[in-house]
């Protein structure tokens, strides 16, 4: 059993966060001094840097505020942006977290401003600390997978032992997400056959069908000059690979962000933005698709990487598997697992899936990641589109 | 020197270490010169693809071959192109706008 942080909605968090939170880029320096001078590893940094509102952005925000990892809040406002900092105070107070906002144009500025925030986070860290701790079973988790800086290892270790540690985890009856379907982009001929119902495997078809579309007329695929000097060659191919993280569990659903998975089992979170494109890619750099799975409740999130990345998260643990054997030696201190073992004969596929699952439950338990231990807490946000999923999206959810 | 076949109806072997050329790889048991340098990751052909042939790896296709690779030839953006959308590298703006 995992020692949790209990929360008032009955989900259980495995890290008890103070987030500081910018509402637009104006408040951006303010609340990373008050984050910097606090220098605590469990006060993190997140915001939004647009000054004209979005509900997709107020969505996530709210989602991550109330995430179960996340002890407490503190807002930091400019004062004039569009960002509903109201709205966003009454959902986590209402959630029974402490909040507290700082607006700098009413609180006289940039440094009474980091003065303030200093003692709102020091007051709200001390009523988290002091919150309920519960048993949390592995199946309570909720575990998200992304894959960045892929080459053409990505798909034959590092992501086919996800899809096993991830299957282990899904027979538990724990919650594991998948995403990205600008890099399913030529599996939707065989992603179909997984879905619970043939009415989501059609909304499978479609949500990738409508995330070739979006890229097409962009213009570019979900695909970095890195993947093809790693061997990867095609957009298809680089999906076939980044497909095996997902395992070969049935597909439960399909989320988009901030919605969290009704029931266990194995969701798509679609990132790709609804209607015509606007506001540019669907994701901009792997932490917008890291922050979009926490905000679908992810507790810890696993990340492959054959080329090397070298990122981790706000609110989140990651961990980092990497693909490629030469990488996992230059980055030797970037990485959680070295699923590069594979490809020199030195590891099964299943045996770093068990690896994999092993340390999922270690992190969760409260053991640092190597990315944590490093510092980084990188988190972006910024502005999509979405419509609300249809009934046959949750077959389990809209069963008569 | 190795390269693996991923499903037996692949056309292309991933190699697992890089090779230069001169080194032997096995494909299909028979031992073949390497004509380039090719990375870890990388592909080569099974066999001889011609151009429109369609390059199959882990038993799905990956793309369609633009020039002929002999068997044991690098496959990559110099013969094969995606069917979906186009791969673009780093210097893709400024051969757009030249």
């Amino acid at each position: 059993m995992i020692s949790a942080w209990a929360r008032a909605d009955g989900r259980k968090g495995i890290r008890n966060v103070i987030a500081v939170a910018y509402l637009v880029e104006c408040a951006h320096h303010v609340a990373r001094k008050i984050v910097d001078k606090t220098d605590d590893p469990d006060v993190h940094l997140i915001g939004f840097p647009g000054c004209y509102p979005n509900s997709y952005a107020d969505k996530v925000m709210k989602a991550i505020a109330t995430h179960p990892n996340v002890g407490g809040l503190v807002i930091l406002s400019l004062g004039c942006e569009s960002f509903n900092r109201e709205g966003l105070a009454a959902v986590v107070k209402a959630s029974g977290r402490p909040v507290e906002t700082l607006v700098i144009q009413e609180n006289g500025g940039t440094a009474a401003t980091i003065a303030a925030g200093m003692e709102a986070v020091a007051r709200s860290k001390a009523i988290a600390d002091a919150g309920a701790r519960v048993a949390m079973a592995p199946s309570e988790l909720v575990i998200g997978t992304i894959c960045g800086g892929s080459d053409g290892t990505s798909g034959i270790t590092a992501n086919p032992a996800v899809g096993r540690a991830f299957d282990r985890f899904v027979a538990e009856g724990a919650t594991c997400i998948f995403e990205e379907t600008g890099e399913l982009v030529g599996c939707e001929n065989i992603i179909a056959d997984r879905a619970l119902t043939p009415e989501l495997g059609a909304e499978l078809v479609a949500s990738i069908e409508k995330a070739e579309r979006y890229y097409t007329i962009l213009g570019f695929g979900s695909f970095a000059p890195g993947n093809a000097e790693g061997g990867l060659t095609t957009q298809e191919e680089k999906s076939m690979g980044a497909y095996s993280k997902s395992g070969s569990s049935p597909i439960s659903g399909i989320v988009k962000p901030g919605d969290l998975p009704p029931s266990p089992g194995l969701y798509l979170l679609d990132v790709v933005p609804d209607g015509e494109p606007r506001f540019g890619f669907p994701n901009i750099s792997d932490n917008a698709e890291i922050v979009e799975l926490i905000a679908c409740g992810a507790h810890i999130n696993l990340f492959t990487t054959g080329r090397g990345s070298v990122v981790g998260s706000a609110i989140s643990p990651v961990i980092k598997i990497c693909a490629n054997p030469e990488t996992a030696r230059k980055l030797a201190g970037d990485m959680d697992i070295n699923a590069g073992r594979i490809l020199e004969g030195n590891a099964t596929i299943g045996a770093v899936g068990d690896e994999i699952y092993e340390r999922t439950l270690a992190v969760a338990g409260g053991e640092r990641s190597v990315s944590e231990e490093l510092g980084h807490r990188e988190f972006i946000l910024t502005y999509k589109t979405f419509e609300p999923v249809g009934p046959a999206c949750l077959p389990r959810s809209h069963a008569a | 020197m190795s390269a693996i076949l991923l499903h037996p109806d692949d056309n292309i072997l991933v190699v697992t270490a890089a090779v230069a050329p001169g080194d032997l790889v096995a494909i299909d048991g028979a031992p073949i010169a390497m004509r380039s340098r090719v990375e870890v990751g990388h592909k080569i052909a099974r066999a001889a693809l011609v151009a429109g042939d369609t390059v199959i790896k882990y038993g799905a296709p990956i793309g369609s071959i633009t020039a002929p690779a002999d068997r044991g030839e690098h496959v990559h953006l110099h013969n094969m192109k995606s069917d979906y959308i186009a791969t673009h590298m780093r210097d893709t703006l400024e051969r757009s706008t030249s």
